[in-house]
């Protein structure tokens, strides 16, 4: 187990290496460089901006500078921001918990309602239940989420006016946990409907491949009951794939997180994202962007982990 | 033998033809999906023959009509008074474009990095399959926002990068079917006559391929339009006046109490695309399967 | 004195066995190991074996589709071991290969005139409607009706889809044909025909074949010499005729005990073969045949016999014969 865990982070360490070449690459290939938002104000003279670059170390050979933004990564020194010269990895760490609480409750909310979905889809196949999950599903995943927020807030926030239209907390309420719920619904259910097909139909497949093995026969001619069958036998082989579309799928919870918190106004590091884009805030743009990788890259790696675990043909294969 | 007779086991190609017409007409999504993609692609080739205006004409004088109310205006205006149907049609056509012009670019790098490193084999596979690994662990929105917002936005630059920062899925789609196709014989017998390796990639390789390829790219057509519409929304893709479904949202966002329509028309427009190519892709899969597994 | 056509010497096919983690080569796949091989111009060659013998992966390895470890094959008096790629194409006109599944041997999307087309594409001899010409020649010299050039594989049968193999092997009139199971996936009463078709085309072509088979008897209609494998060596080699009434080695014995024969009345020394051939990677010490040998001495776990040439043109390695 532990040479698998040692095998899974040696593969880790290339693209981690990867993604930050690539991050670095995006920041350097811009037009105007790291600089453009100086570049861009008539009031900055050339030597400013002369000066600018030396104390940015940007008038360095580009692979040095990889190496000393990269050191600095690794020792927690993410550069500062343009505006206001804050640590950039405090800024994204402060927004970290607000969009971690929206991804988190979205995703529980998703898999518990998209697996129970695909489950008994796949238990009554072709059943009207089933038909109506399937084609809704692809519905749901057609539907723009930015799109379905914006008719969610008029719907429930201006129409009806059952819940908060945006925003994380009325002001003065921070501590009021009715209230921040009350602020989580909407968007939850916004981020947790795309995410809610995709389970569906990937637990609905997952479960049709193991249903049809010859080993679940086995269990119904040895008198196992349905349930008994179905969680001793199914559930355990077709949780593998589940755990690894986890990994596969983090990515794409981010960028529904981003597209979440612009309609919601959510303060997270979506928002934080889209606000710096605006402002060519680059530190924040390549931290949020470098964030994200080590975070997908560590989710699967659990994921993998995780798998080992279950299933002791992959550690020891 | 005078006659080539078609001996027992072996379909001739118009039986096999028509199975997978049969396959795929038997799903009814399948068909909506069909019937939908070809309406809007009808109308976006033909926009500018239907739109009843000028979809960049603005008259302040003229500004929110309701829908149907007023048959000069099908589906009312905007706040600067344009036409809102011919803004839909015509920003069809540009998402459509968008969406079209994204998907090739997808499958032509998927495509080719896919071949390459399935086919070659050794440390370019690995290399290739690392760099394919590590794009995919950035979120795609993070990744296509950031090029957007600092590549001067034109439709070719806007399709393009989203074609750059989606064709992964395709790359490994293609590399898992020729991994499995380099060992039939017919692969080994090209390599005997001493075909080059280019040869056996595209002449031999990739038309085996095709099926997997539609269906990936009517996927992607829909995911390109589903993108698009955000950062055109966001203010990085389609710049205005020139309207695409997603930029007629950002305005919209703000006289949603007012007049709902000026957003709901575009979303519903960028839905139905969406879920038309999808079952249409859905559809493509299910009726080329089993005709896949039947030729190896 | 004639040349022979092919010259091989010390052929061996190894294959590593890499560790999961670190990919570290833990043992090694013997395929071939030592193979010596002669063919002369027109002559007709068999190899048989049971799967597991490495003989298919001679044959491969002898067209260079497969990269030998080790040894020398000369083809037409030239070392062809060493060769780059470009240097090879032009003899890729001289050798050609008909494979053993006519399903997967032909390209499901290309039509027949096109995969027959390709030889003479991508040597540069003809294209379009010239090549068109000569694929319809070709079509004809296997038996296959001109109509075929726009259908696709799948709808021909096995039979047929082999014809096409074969035609495209003669395309660029080679002068050597490595067969390799040409006959064992069809249907037996198809099987006589694809011989009579590989017997008259090398009449009729002055071709050179290698034909490697599991199956004497179907080998025994056309071949003029028999050379016999098992774990990658050859055992027994000579004339036909030596090797059926006259077999030296208790594994051809063997082999020849197993064909259902059409005169009862032949002597035939019925010998049981035991078990299963052994893995390439892991061979028994000394002859490789020991553990199965029902004349099996002391000797033979410790030392591997060396070919040994008897009269004739027939060689043996078996220490029964130690000559």
């Amino acid at each position: 187990m532990l040479s698998y865990i040692a095998r899974r982070l040696l593969q880790s360490v290339p693209l981690l290496i990867g993604v930050s070449v690539i991050g670095f690459g995006l920041m350097h290939l811009a037009p105007g460089g790291p600089l453009a938002v100086y570049t861009l104000n008539p009031t900055i003279t050339s030597q400013d901006i002369d000066r600018i670059r030396i104390v940015l170390g940007l008038d360095q050979p580009v692979h040095i500078q990889y190496f000393k933004w990269a050191a600095g990564m690794f020792t927690g020194n993410w550069g500062n921001t343009f505006f206001g010269g804050r640590p950039v990895l405090h800024v994204i760490l402060e927004r970290m918990p607000a969009t971690f609480l929206l991804m988190g409750s979205a995703l529980s909310l998703a898999i518990l309602i998209g697996a129970t979905i695909g489950v008994l889809g796949a238990i009554r196949r072709y059943s009207v239940f089933d038909m109506l999950a399937t084609s809704g599903a692809m519905v749901a995943l057609s539907f723009p989420t930015f799109w379905f927020g914006l008719m969610a807030i008029y719907f429930f926030a201006v129409h009806l006016g059952w819940l908060p239209s945006g925003g994380m907390y009325r002001l003065g309420e921070e501590d009021n946990i009715v209230d921040l719920l009350r602020h989580l619904v909407l968007p939850v259910m916004v981020l947790a409907l795309v995410i809610t097909a995709i389970w569906s139909r990937y637990t609905r497949s997952s479960f049709l491949e193991v249903l049809h093995q010859d080993y679940m026969r086995t269990a119904k001619a040895k008198g196992l009951r349905a349930h008994e069958r179905l969680l001793r036998h199914a559930l355990p082989n077709a949780l593998k794939p589940l755990i690894a579309l986890l990994g596969i799928e983090l990515p794409a919870l981010f960028s529904g997180a981003l597209v979440t918190e612009t309609i919601f106004g959510w303060p997270g590091m979506g928002r934080l994202f889209v606000d710096a884009l605006g402002m060519k805030e680059y530190p924040i743009l390549m931290g949020m962007i470098m964030f994200t990788g080590m975070f997908v890259i560590v989710g699967n790696l659990l994921a993998d982990i995780a798998i080992a675990l279950i299933d002791p043909r992959v550690r020891l294969g | 033998m005078s006659a080539v007779a078609t001996p027992a086991g072996a379909a001739p190609a118009v039986v096999r033809r028509a199975g997978v017409l049969r396959r795929f007409t038997r799903h009814p999504l399948a068909l909506f999906g069909f019937v939908t993609v070809t309406l809007l692609c009808l109308s976006a080739l033909f926009a500018p023959a239907i739109a009843p205006h000028d979809p960049l004409f603005l008259d302040t004088s003229k500004r929110f009509f309701i829908p149907f109310a007023n048959s000069g205006f099908p589906l009312g205006t905007d706040e600067l008074g344009r036409d809102t149907l011919s803004r839909l049609l015509y920003g069809g056509r540009i998402s459509l474009t968008v969406g079209l012009v994204a998907m090739v670019t997808t499958v032509i790098t998927g495509s080719l990095i896919g071949l390459t490193a399935g086919y070659t084999g050794g440390w370019v596979d690995t290399v290739l399959m690392r760099f394919v690994d590590t794009m995919l662990c950035f979120p795609q929105v993070f990744l296509l926002l950031v090029v957007a917002a600092f590549v001067p936005p034109s439709l070719i630059s806007i399709s393009m990068i989203i074609g750059l920062t989606s064709w992964m899925e395709v790359a490994r789609i293609v590399r898992s079917e020729i991994l499995h196709l380099k060992e039939q014989d017919f692969i080994q017998a090209a390599r005997a006559l001493g075909a080059s390796r280019a040869r056996i990639m595209f002449q031999e390789l990739l038309p085996n391929i095709a099926a997997p390829l539609l269906v990936a790219a009517t996927l992607k057509v829909a995911s390109a339009v589903l993108v698009e519409s955000y950062i055109s929304y966001l203010g990085y893709g389609v710049q205005p006046p020139l309207a695409s479904w997603g930029n007629m949202l950002t305005n919209a966002q703000g006289y949603f109490d007012t007049v709902p329509w000026l957003a709901i028309l575009p979303g519903a427009m960028i839905t139905l695309t969406v879920m038309g190519f999808n079952f249409l892709g859905d559809g493509l899969r299910d009726a080329l399967d089993p005709r896949l597994r039947m030729d190896t | 004195m004639v040349e022979p056509l092919l010259e091989v010497r010390g052929l061996r096919t190894h294959f590593p066995i890499l560790s999961k983690v670190l990919r570290r080569r833990v043992g090694t796949v013997r395929a071939v190991d030592g193979v010596d091989l002669t063919v002369m111009p027109g002559e007709v060659l068999g190899i048989v074996g049971e799967s597991g013998s490495g003989k298919t992966t001679a044959g491969k390895s002898i067209l260079r589709l497969i990269e030998a470890t080790a040894g020398s094959i000369a083809f037409e008096g030239r070392e062809i071991t060493g060769l780059s790629t470009a240097a090879m194409l032009p003899l890729r006109r001289r050798m050609q290969i008909v494979f053993q599944d006519p399903m997967s041997s032909l390209n499901p999307r290309m039509t027949v005139g096109r995969i027959l087309s390709a030889p003479f594409e991508i040597h540069g001899v003809a294209r379009g409607a010239q090549a068109r010409g000569h694929v319809v020649d070709l079509l004809r010299l296997v038996g296959l009706p001109e109509e075929a050039v726009d259908r696709y594989p799948h709808e021909f049968s096995g039979g047929q889809r082999q014809r096409v193999g074969i035609a495209r092997a003669l395309a660029l009139r080679p002068a050597l044909i490595i067969g390799d199971e040409p006959v064992s996936a069809l249907d037996v009463s198809i099987q006589a025909q694809i011989m009579n078709l590989l017997k008259r085309l090398q009449g009729e072509l002055g071709l050179t074949y290698i034909l490697i088979s599991h199956n004497l008897g179907v080998v025994s209609h056309i071949c003029d010499r028999v050379a016999v494998m098992y774990l990658g060596r050859i055992v027994e080699s000579g004339p036909r005729e030596a090797l059926f009434f006259d077999a030296k080695h208790p594994y051809t014995e063997a082999l020849l005990a197993a064909v259902p024969s059409p005169d009862p009345g032949a002597r035939r020394r019925s010998v049981p073969l035991d078990g299963d051939i052994p893995s390439p990677a892991n061979p028994p010490t000394g002859c490789a045949f020991h553990p199965r040998c029902p004349q099996a001495m002391a000797r033979c776990a410790v030392e591997a016999p060396p070919p040994v040439m008897l009269a004739g043109g027939h060689s043996v390695a078996c220490h029964l014969h130690p000559g």
